[in-house]
């Protein structure tokens, strides 16, 4: 089938901030599809609300809107672009869930925008649980039990059909935002209820049950000649009731013989076909009883998911990218397979390896969150391994995860053994170790957790091999074993720690390397090429493995390598890795060939088309180490993957391997409290006063000298982990007992806190001699909550010229004392007339995206030529960089997938993800930015006020403010008398204690359109915490802090003036005077 | 050399080595007797770990010489299982190896053509065995169908059905013929007789059958003169329908000529192009052996399905007989069921000569 000509614009949509159950895998797959509809001579153009993404570079698509992902903002950018076609499928069920509104408000009717990819119709069938289930019956399949319900007398009643325990899942959320599974009655009523409400059509699917189930998926294409082919089948280790996204999950399946592979294949084909998804990616899960090997069909996504992400990745099959083209008109048959180049893209990718998926979980940070692992996904990240065995695979995946530990170092209570077995939790894998090791019968384990006898063999063999090791020395260590260990996946470390000490003294990681080395045993790199190897591959997508023969041929060319930022995470997430990606980009321009190393299955980076040779290795020393010597490369950058390979820098360095850019002394000065200290005092810039301590006698006296309160964090880290503002020695001696742990190697600092300051981020580009300052953000929040938690805004709005100045010359002076070559980030805390540096960084910071986004100038791109020796007056960069519009950055935080945690910021940073506002001035910018973080400010209605006494003289003018733009002011007893003192007038509305309705009774109802509850201290934190989580629940804006109030009635006030406007990147950075659409925003 | 652990039985065996890329269904591969003479080497590094079980035989037993892969599981984990695959193996005694770089095994077969090899567990001296792969039996000019084909005809009855369906008489020669190729037959309508590879034209026409089966086999087909010379009879007296090694005999029954390919489709995920509606057929393959296209007379003779992979033949038929075949295998076992079809275009085939007694049925 011809490609259509037909059609000649094309517009997609991105899948906005970085939540839970949405991550960068749709910026990858996204990016894909701007590149393949790009190079098939089609115009792309591609709104997105975030900014960190690579997708919204300029150069991806033909005009780039980043705008909010509404109905209302989309339509505008039709109407102005007025493109032929929408590719609804690549944008996560963000982009699915605003193509359909837009369908169904008939917008593209009327502009004449067709869909293509998939059409409503078949959207609808498969997003629609009943539909859908129809549909599933019609072609025989089985799908569970269900009966969707619109209140609770109808979930009572349909009870005993479904039986317990049961599923319970409300319409239209993502990621399974809350449902559960309940057990009992009382339990059934509550998920249901909570289902109900959360639901944006108020209704829930009562589900039969299948916990226990073996869980499978299918990533399914299909194109418009109705060829239909399975590109990989992947099997979930955690059986069904954990979410997909928080389960092992293992490809290719492994524990189904041809008979049932093949019905499960028929089964997926029957369905794309009959719910009518035209052109692939979907993803199709399946549950197979393993008694029977009954089959029945759990859902279908329409359209590239995460699953798709991984399964790329697994197999080196580019289903995004395919996806486009088979959306345009291209048959499977007439797309070329990348890898093999000879054969087409019209086959089923067949594979000699074992792929393993580990989630990340950040529940460290939520410490108020259930940690239980059920229907809604609650991990932040993922990592994946390749290996020859499964076991190679796990362990590997394992040590990808940076937990800093090992699985024989985890910590486990044998009390609660079988609790941890039986209940899935983060830590249900070390229990399954710890169990295995106690010799536990797989039976007993298989019938706690009902994972798969297959796989619990394979941990029983890795644990034998452990014990197997604990019976030698370094000394008496066969190297026959050694090899068989290596082969078996585990690493130097564990190898060290499992070793019998000789004499007293452990085995370190070096030795064990050394003993490998002097053997002979050295990983093969054995290549991803979609054929097990009946083809030759033409692309470098590799992996290590300890067999015969080696596949990585590397060139002779000068070459860079870029080590990766691993596993998303909270405060480390897909900024480092439009970062790492950049590098990529500007070295292969300027001549390199470049080498690329991570872990993390959903991002640019590890997309082979990235780099030219990708390595889907773990981020180790041992696994970089290795690499290194088959590469040898020219150059190794380790400033843009965020803290992962930073910590790797000097013990890198000092293995001989060229680290480019600033040098990793400098960076580890900067760390260095004491020397960085003594820095500052040489170069008079001032610093709050701090110390360092390693105990918590240390700590007390640092801090008294300091005089509280005072920030107290561990070095080494990112996004501000187990970072505290502390007000009283009891309080300090809690941290020091439990924030050890955090970083063992590096002591905890102390800092004395600045109250009523105001934060700036300064980044900057330095050649080791020049500095150009490129961007100053100013935080909307007050010092005390984190950077990555804070709005800001580029330019500063609100900071005086001198003190402007005086920040941009302490950056100077600091990039040139550090000799930083490459990119430098430094916060600066103003409180009064002074400035202070809170800290430098030596390296690519969150906020790099953000700033190139809003100067235009890719940042890291130049950051990469800096490092491999260009002057940025070679590159053209004299000046500091110039921001013409206003760039407002907001934070998104994952509250709602978290019931019961509190929504106030702190120093710890929590958000997952950003969004980006553009526009002419703060006001709509800020609106913007908002709009596109979840919260609508209104521009009339209720307000209600609760601050605490601190506050009270800063809410003054906010209300006043408010008040004249006509808002009622309701406020609780406090702030109301407060108020009426202060010449404002407001409402008295009750707290939850002291009479009905109270507040909660008020937001519950609506009654209330934005909320301004600043934390009134642990007194009565649980009142202003569930106001705070009725908001959350409530989709109202609500806002902790007055800054950050103060903000919302700035852009209210604007927002009354004018109307929003839509404009492209590439239009706001040409400067061109654009016909603007103007676009009406309700209240 | 590959040094491995040994696996399954004990002992010494030579044959061709190939390579398979199904990641499952490694029973159906042991016992399918096109295997016969072969030493197959999965190209997924984890095999056993669903056990084996009655139901997946393919034939009366394995006929691989050999099997190799990465690892083999130590149990097995799957509710049809109910052998584990190392007993299993015992029990045939097949002898396996596991523990080889199975990918740069494939990798030289890939740049080097299928080529003979030989696994021992009784002698370790590269020498003595280099001279054993050496002497191992080519498949070139080997008549392998005659050692696997069943010594007796037998009769199997079409499971009961709707009277007013139609039921065929078919003839199936075995040459190593699949039991999934029974199943779709019987699924069809047909009473089978399976007959011996030798049976001669003559005595199956005595029969008067509505279908000829052609079945797929082990080895090279050009020493089965024998059998070309009995299909060329049947041609337009019976509708004829080859799939494998029947496809190869078909083709050279039609004048043409075949070639032994560099290493082989060994597979469950090689694309097939239908040439008559433009699909793309997801195909399981065994076959060492092809069609040359160039060799047959295009006016008598359509090219109807081609590989996409290497552009080989994959499917011809008759312009003006009642005969077609396939290189793949349309009744899977290991592999995709895409190609069903096929078996219901055999039926229509038969119907219609029954009904017309047309020679072809345009398709």
């Amino acid at each position: 089938m011809p490609k259509r000509t037909d059609l000649k614009k094309i517009l997609i949509i991105g899948s906005g901030p970085i939540v839970i159950g949405q991550a960068c895998e749709f910026d990858y797959s996204g990016t894909q599809a701007c590149k393949a509809l790009k190079s098939e001579g089609f115009k792309v153009v591609l709104v997105n609300s975030n900014p960190a993404t690579i997708m919204t570079d300029p150069e991806l698509a033909d005009r780039t809107y980043i705008e909010p992902l509404t109905p209302e903002s989309v339509s505008a950018i039709i109407a102005r672009e007025r493109p032929d076609a929408l590719l609804p499928t690549v944008g996560g069920q963000t982009g699915l869930n605003v193509s359909v509104e837009l369908a169904k408000s008939g917008v593209l009717d009327h502009y004449g925008v067709e869909m293509i990819g998939a059409k409503l119709r078949a959207v609808e069938i498969a997003e629609d649980r009943r539909l859908f289930k129809d549909a599933m019956t019609e072609i025989g399949l089985q799908s569970a039990r269900s009966q969707i319900v619109k209140n609770m007398a109808e979930a009572k009643e349909c009870l005993s059909a479904i039986g317990l325990p049961a599923i319970i899942r409300p319409s239209f959320t993502l990621g399974g935002f809350g449902g559960g599974t309940a057990f009992n009655t009382e339990e059934y009523e509550f998920i249901v209820s909570r289902g109900l409400d959360i639901s944006p059509v108020h209704e829930v699917l009562v589900e039969q049950s299948l916990i226990g189930w073996k869980e499978f998926e299918l990533e399914v294409m299909r194109d418009l000649a109705d060829n239909v082919v399975i590109i990989c089948p992947i099997e979930n280790f955690d059986p069904m009731g954990v979410h997909t996204g928080d389960s092992i999950t293992v490809a290719p399946a492994q524990t189904l013989s041809d008979k049932e592979y093949q019905q499960m294949r028929d089964a997926a084909i029957r369905i794309i076909r009959k719910v009518g998804v035209e052109t692939g990616g979907s993803n199709i899960q399946f549950a197979v009883n393993p008694e029977n090997g009954d089959l029945v069909v759990i859902e279908m996504n329409p359209r590239v998911s995460r699953s798709s992400a991984l399964a790329s990745k697994a197999t080196g099959f580019p289903i995004a990218k395919i996806a486009a083209k088979l959306a345009v008109g291209l048959a499977l048959d007439e797309i070329p397979n990348d890898i093999t180049k000879k054969t087409p893209a019209s086959f089923e990718p067949t594979i000699d390896y074992v792929v393993v998926k580990i989630p990340k979980w950040n529940f460290e940070k939520f410490k108020e969150a259930d940690p239980t692992l059920g229907i809604q996904m609650k991990s932040v990240g993922e990592v994946m391994a390749i290996g020859r065995t499964f076991k190679e695979a796990f362990l590997k995946a394992t040590r990808s995860l940076e937990k800093g530990k090992t699985l024989t170092s985890e910590k486990v209570f044998p009390k609660n053994l079988d609790h941890f077995l039986v209940t899935p939790m983060p830590e249900r894998m070390a229990y399954l170790h710890y169990a295995l090791c106690a010799d536990w019968p797989l039976e007993e384990i298989h019938r706690r957790t009902k994972i798969d006898p297959w796989f619990l063999n394979q941990l029983k063999e890795i644990v034998d091999m452990g014990k197997r090791l604990q019976e030698h020395t370094r000394a008496d260590l066969p190297p026959e074993l050694l090899r068989e260990c290596k082969r078996q996946g585990f690493s130097d470390q564990s190898i060290a720690e499992l070793l019998r000490p000789a004499g007293g003294n452990g085995v370190s990681e070096i030795q064990v390397r050394q003993l490998r080395r002097e053997a002979g045993i050295r990983p093969v790199y054995k290549r991803v090429d979609t054929c097990a190897a009946e083809f030759e591959s033409h692309t470098p997508y590799l992996y290590s493995t300890y067999e015969s023969e080696c596949e990585a041929n590397p060139t002779a060319a000068k070459k860079i390598m870029v080590l990766g930022s691993g596993p998303n995470r909270i405060g480390q997430g897909i900024e480092f890795d439009y970062c790492c990606c950049h590098a990529a980009f500007a070295l292969k321009e300027a001549g390199y060939e470049t080498i690329m190393v991570n872990c993390n299955p959903e991002t640019v980076s590890t997309d082979y088309d990235t780099s030219d040779r990708l390595y889907f290795e773990p981020l180790t020393f041992e696994d970089v180490m290795e690499i290194v010597e088959v590469e040898k490369p020219d150059g190794v950058i380790v400033q843009f993957g965020g803290q992962t390979p930073l910590n790797l820098a000097l013990r890198l360095q000092r293995a001989g391997v060229p680290i480019i850019g600033t040098a990793p002394e400098s960076i580890d000065l900067a760390e260095d409290r004491k020397r960085f200290g003594r820095l500052l005092q040489d170069l008079k810039i001032p610093q709050p006063q701090n110390g360092t301590a390693l105990c918590p006698e240390e700590a007390r006296e640092v801090a008294a000298a300091i005089g509280y309160p005072v920030l107290v964090r561990p070095s080494y880290v990112l996004g501000g982990r187990a970072m505290s503002i502390v007000y009283d020695e009891a309080s300090l001696d809690d941290y020091m007992r439990t924030a050890v742990e955090a970083s063992p190697e590096h002591p905890v600092l102390i800092d004395r806190f600045l109250e009523s300051a105001f934060e700036y981020d300064v980044d900057a580009l330095c050649d080791g001699d020049q500095v150009v300052i490129a961007g100053v953000m100013e935080h909307i929040e007050e010092a005390g909550i984190h950077s990555g938690d804070s709005t800001c805004v580029l330019p500063p709005v609100m900071i005086d010229h001198v003190l402007l100045e005086r920040m941009k010359q302490y950056a100077r002076r600091l990039g040139r004392e550090l000799k930083v070559v490459g990119l430098m980030n430094i916060q600066f805390a103003i409180q009064k007339e002074t400035v202070f540096v809170l800290e430098v960084n030596p390296r690519a910071s969150r906020t790099v995206p953000y700033v190139s986004k809003a100067t235009g100038i890719p940042l890291a791109k130049i950051a990469a030529r800096l490092m491999t020796g260009e002057k940025l007056r070679d590159l053209g960069f004299v000046e500091d960089l110039r921001v013409r519009h206003c760039f407002v950055k907001s934070p998104v935080f994952p509250f709602n997938k978290f019931p019961g945690v509190d929504t106030v910021l702190g120093p710890e940073m929590k958000s997952t993800g950003e969004v980006m506002g553009v526009a002419d001035g703060f006001g709509i910018a800020f609106a913007k930015a908002q709009l596109s973080a979840g919260l609508r400010l209104p521009r009339e209605g209720t307000v209600f006020v609760s601050v605490n006494d601190r506050d009270k003289p800063g809410l003054l003018p906010i209300a006043k403010d408010l008040q004249s733009l006509g808002f009622r002011l309701l406020a609780t007893g406090g702030t109301q008398q407060f108020l009426e003192r202060n010449g404002v007038q407001s409402e008295r509305v009750f707290k939850a204690g002291e009479g009905r309705p109270n507040i909660i009774d008020l937001i519950k109802s609506r009654k209330i359109d934005l909320i301004i509850n600043t934390p009134w201290g642990e007194r009565s934190r649980h009142e202003g915490r569930a106001i705070r989580r009725a908001a959350i629940q409530h989709t109202i804006a609500g806002i902790t802090t007055l800054s950050g109030a103060a903000a919302a009635a700035n852009a209210i006030r604007t927002l009354r003036r004018e109307n929003f406007t839509v404009q492209s990147l590439q239009e706001y950075h040409h400067a061109e005077e654009s016909q603007r659409t103007w676009l009406y925003v309700k209240g | 050399m590959f040094a491995g652990r040994a696996f399954g039985h004990p002992g010494e065996t030579a044959g061709e080595v190939v390579f398979n890329t199904s990641m499952c269904g490694y029973q159906e591969i042991l016992t399918d007797p096109s295997y016969a003479g072969q030493i197959v080497v999965m190209t997924y590094p984890h095999i056993g770990n669903y056990g084996t079980n009655e139901k997946d035989e393919e034939s009366q037993r394995p006929y691989a010489e050999g099997f190799v892969a990465r690892e083999f599981s130590s149990i097995s984990s799957n509710w049809r299982s109910s052998e584990e695959l190392e007993s299993y193996l015992k029990r045939h005694k097949i002898v396996a190896i596991c523990g080889v770089d199975t990918r740069a095994l494939v990798r030289h077969i890939r740049s080097l053509g299928a080529m003979r090899g030989v696994i021992s567990s009784v002698d370790a001296d590269p020498d003595r065995l280099m001279e054993k792969a050496r002497s191992a039996r080519s498949m070139l000019g080997c008549d392998l169908a005659s050692w696997v084909t069943c010594k007796d005809p037998y009769a199997i009855a079409a499971p009961p059905r709707d009277p007013a369906e139609e039921k065929f008489r078919v003839i199936a020669y075995d040459y190593g013929i699949k039991r999934n190729i029974l199943n779709n037959l019987l699924r069809i309508g047909c009473d089978l007789l399976v007959v011996p590879a030798s049976t001669s034209a003559e005595e199956v026409l005595s029969l008067s059958p509505d279908g000829v089966f052609l079945s797929n086999g082990p080895g090279d087909p050009e020493p089965l003169g024998y059998a070309v010379a009995n299909i060329r009879k049947l041609l337009g007296r019976v509708p004829v329908f080859g799939i494998c090694l029947g496809h190869q005999l078909m083709g050279l029954a039609f004048g043409g000529k075949t070639y032994k390919l560099k290493f082989g489709h060994r597979g469950g995920n090689q694309p097939v192009k239908n040439l008559l509606t433009g699909k793309v057929e997801i195909t399981a393959q065994n076959h060492g052996f092809a069609v040359d296209p160039d060799s047959l007379n295009s006016n008598e003779v359509a090219c109807t399905h081609m590989n996409l992979n290497d552009q080989t033949l994959e499917g011809i038929r008759h312009r003006n007989l009642p005969a077609f075949s396939v290189q793949y295998h349309p009744e899977a076992s290991p592999g995709p069921h895409d190609s069903h079809y096929l078996f219901d275009q055999f039926k229509r085939l038969m119907l219609k000569f029954r009904k017309y007694q047309c020679p072809s049925e345009p398709i």
